[in-house]
């Protein structure tokens, strides 16, 4: 019975163009690869002193932040402009929803304005599905991190930088350390790895910060950090959240400095040209050290740098795989109404 | 519907004839072919057509088969307090299409069924809408807050079959301690959902590989095993009558099963959809399978079907929750929980069936002879003298429930417009027809 239920594959339309960007679940690694050489192009653009091509020109986008966010908005809304596209920026939290009216009026109201993107970040996991499968099918939707569930824009951007530092993907080890349970970071980022065909991926934290069922990550699970970095050639290190030492998942943030937080010498444990990364905002002292997140070995800003290339590539790229679609739609359309005639 | 049901009330020395049909006999776990006769809304013969007797209408059972009524111990009827979501008239007008002559309805209501009057509108309400007999269950604790004994006496005395808190927790183990000692003093039964609160906070889908792959949060096994585990003690020490709804894991059947060889009074049901369904439908995100306890791993199900197949669940129940479109169209943990599936559960029996997973004859058991049992009731069989409530289907055609025709009001139903095997031809309650397939 399950088979009659299987869904469907609504990010790409009939041609494997990509029309919504929602997870990296599902997505070759040809499309990958697509994404971040697009990406490498557009980063000579943010070099140029007028910093803008043309290709959204005359649609609307609109950044919908039903979370707070600095660092994904700015870049979002930078990457849009830079397409020459118009740009309306919404957070929710201050807005619509509070005053009880539904997340789908809201969308409609706001496809009804002839929006043609929206980027969405929502504290619930799979919000970004739900809006590009039952409420607006025709706009198409950027996930910009959706609870728990995915953040494929941040993935991306961080295997842009991967691949600026290395090269390629294969044979490398990558380890991801702290709070892999609460981590959309963490799962895209796992999916791109292996996709792309690193060597291996690991987690390394503790249990309570890990899922129940870690083999569907599809990760090498590490409880031991001096074991999960040896000879890695890429950390990252994911946000500690404050509310993590409420509920019992960990005794303190000094108990998890100790054990998992990036110093120098368990920088040391990985190997000696390995980078650093993190997806921001960090936390000094909780998870990384200062000396290590501001060391030679650190790629931090250079992740944001990549963070409006990528936006860039992936948002040209979803308008240009939805126009097809909606060109042929409306094709269709006015053949049905030739025949009627 | 109020004239209607009066009319055909009246007709008491109406008289009848079931024919062309195979007669489900729970107590032989057989099926017969044999004629039924009713009069004045009792049965009057199972068998040989006796010499006079002239029916004022005849039913060709084409076939089929002819089952005791069903009975389903959950369908919640949104009234009062939700008639945005359902009302008496519709979600047992929906419980007759279906094939169900009885329907026990959850106290949690608006107001909660924790008085006699609340007890008494709802019976009111169902017999004027005159569709399924309702059979309310009544509030453990005043208001379902755990706290304070509902007057459980009066309860029973009014209506209510049993008692349960519903979906609401239970913390403290004194207060549930003393509901079931109380409970067992007057032989009420009490129904228990069992889920630890602590463990299953915040969850909307199965702990394991697709809550840790798609980022929900999980419900894991463990809450529901450790509830079971905690209720049966509960049972054991107080002797009250326990009925464990909605089991969702083999584990949880394993207790059930050693609690009763220790002599524990102990029956349980499950939900059509976890015998059909599994945890990977969830893949995408579809609102349609937020189900509460969720639908576990294919290891649980192929447990569960076992369960029924050997007697161990007592019934099989449709755990109708029919919801309005604003409660379904949101963010899958958002949505409200629940499918409104008293319409298609016959049907997904019938596939079951049909695929050798489940024994066609324990799972009539599990829609009659079992549910009966469990709310001690002697209906769920056919015999001379007995009312008349009776389900008439067929495992040939289909079914395809179109959302303009349906009976229930709630929309929240994946297999609303989806061909499933079998009909209900005609429901018959206290020898009335409910319900004909035209």
């Amino acid at each position: 019975m399950n088979d009659s239920f299987r869904p469907k594959q609504i990010q790409l339309n009939r041609y494997g163009q990509l029309k919504h960007f929602l997870t990296l679940d599902g997505l070759d690694k040809l499309l990958l690869t697509e994404i971040l050489d697009t990406a490498d192009s557009f980063i000579e653009v943010g070099e140029r002193s007028i910093k803008k091509v043309p290709l959204l020109r005359g649609k609307t986008v609109v950044n919908l932040f039903f979370e707070a966010s600095t660092r994904t908005r700015s870049t979002f809304e930078l990457a849009a402009k830079r397409l020459s596209a118009d740009v309306l920026n919404i957070n929710i939290s201050t807005s619509a929803t509070s005053k009880g009216e539904s997340l789908s009026d809201m969308l409609q109201n706001l496809e009804a304005m002839a929006s043609d993107m929206f980027v969405v970040r929502h504290a619930q996991s799979g919000a970004p599905h739900f809006i590009a499968s039952a409420v607006t099918p025709q706009v198409s939707i950027i996930n910009a991190g959706d609870g728990r569930h995915a953040h494929p824009t941040q993935a991306m951007l961080d295997m842009l930088t991967i691949r600026q530092h290395k090269g390629q993907f294969d044979g490398l080890v990558v380890a991801i350390v702290g709070d892999i349970l609460h981590s959309r970071v963490a799962r895209s980022q796992i999916q791109a790895l292996r996709t792309l065909g690193a060597a291996e991926v690991r987690v390394v934290a503790p249990n309570t910060l890990l899922p129940s069922d870690t083999d569907a990550l599809g990760a090498r699970v590490y409880n031991d950090a001096r074991a999960g970095l040896r000879d890695v050639d890429v950390i990252v290190m994911l946000r500690l959240q404050k509310e993590r030492m409420e509920g019992a998942l960990l005794p303190s943030e000094n108990e998890f400095y100790r054990l998992y937080g990036l110093t120098d010498e368990k920088l040391g444990w990985a190997k000696p040209d390995a980078i650093v990364m993190h997806p921001g905002p960090i936390n000094r002292g909780v998870e990384i050290a200062s000396s290590v997140a501001d060391g030679s070995q650190s790629v931090i800003l250079n992740q944001v740098t990549n963070g409006i290339a990528v936006r860039m590539a992936v948002m040209s790229m979803a308008m240009g795989g939805m126009t097809v679609e909606k060109n042929e739609l409306a094709s269709t359309q006015a053949e049905l109404t030739a025949n009627v005639r | 519907m109020y004239v209607d049901a009066n009319r055909m009330m009246g007709e008491l020395g109406m008289k009848v004839l079931i024919k062309n049909g195979n007669v489900f006999d729970a107590s032989r776990q057989q099926l017969l072919p044999s004629a039924i006769g009713i009069e004045s809304g009792k049965i009057g013969f199972v068998g040989d057509i006796p010499a006079g007797f002239e029916p004022d209408d005849v039913i060709d059972a084409q076939g089929g088969i002819v089952s005791p009524g069903f009975i389903d111990l959950y369908t919640r009827l949104c009234e009062p307090g939700d008639e945005y979501k359902g009302s008496i008239a519709t979600e047992t007008a929906a419980a007759v299409r279906g094939g169900f002559t009885h329907v026990c309805c959850p106290p949690d209501t608006l107001p909660v069924n924790d008085t006699a009057a609340v007890t008494h509108l709802i019976t009111d309400l169902a017999k004027r809408a005159g569709n399924a007999k309702v059979l309310p269950i009544g509030a453990l604790t005043q208001g379902l807050k755990g706290e304070q004994l509902s007057e459980l006496y009066t309860l029973k005395e009014a209506g209510c079959v049993a008692v349960s808190n519903g979906v609401a927790p239970l913390r403290n183990f004194k207060v549930l301690r003393r509901c079931m000692e109380y409970a067992a003093t007057h032989n009420v039964t009490i129904f228990a959902r069992p889920e630890d609160a602590s463990l299953a906070a915040d969850g909307c889908i199965h702990e394991g590989q697709l809550s840790a792959r798609l980022g929900l949060v999980g419900i894991p096994e463990i809450a529901e095993v450790l509830s079971v585990s905690q209720w049966i003690l509960l049972a054991e020490e107080t002797g009250v009558r326990l009925h464990l709804s909605q089991l969702s894991c083999a584990r949880a059947l394993q207790l059930v099963e050693q609690a009763r060889r220790r002599g524990v009074k102990l029956t349980c049901d499950v939900a059509i959809h976890n015998l059909v369904l599994t945890e990977s439908v969830v893949d995408g995100f579809d609102s349609r399978f937020h189900v509460r306890p969720p639908l576990r791993t294919e290891q649980d199900r192929q447990a569960l079907l076992a369960g029924v197949n050997e007697g161990v669940i007592d019934a099989i129940c449709s755990q109708h929750l029919p919801h309005e479109e604003a409660a379904v169209n949101v963010p899958f943990a958002e949505s409200s929980p629940g499918i409104a599936g008293v319409e298609t559960l016959l049907p997904l029996v019938n596939l079951l069936v049909g695929r050798g997973e489940l024994i066609l004859e324990k799972a009539l058991t599990a829609l009659t002879e079992g549910p009966a049992r469990v709310l001690g009731m002697t209906t769920g069989s056919l015999c001379k003298g007995a009312s008349a409530d009776l389900t008439i289907f067929t495992q040939q055609g289909e079914t395809c429930i179109d959302v303009k025709t349906k009976g229930t009001q709630g929309v929240n139903n994946p297999w609303f417009g989806f061909p499933l095997p079998g009909q209900v031809l005609a429901t018959l309650v206290d020898g009335r027809l409910s319900f004909r397939l035209v």
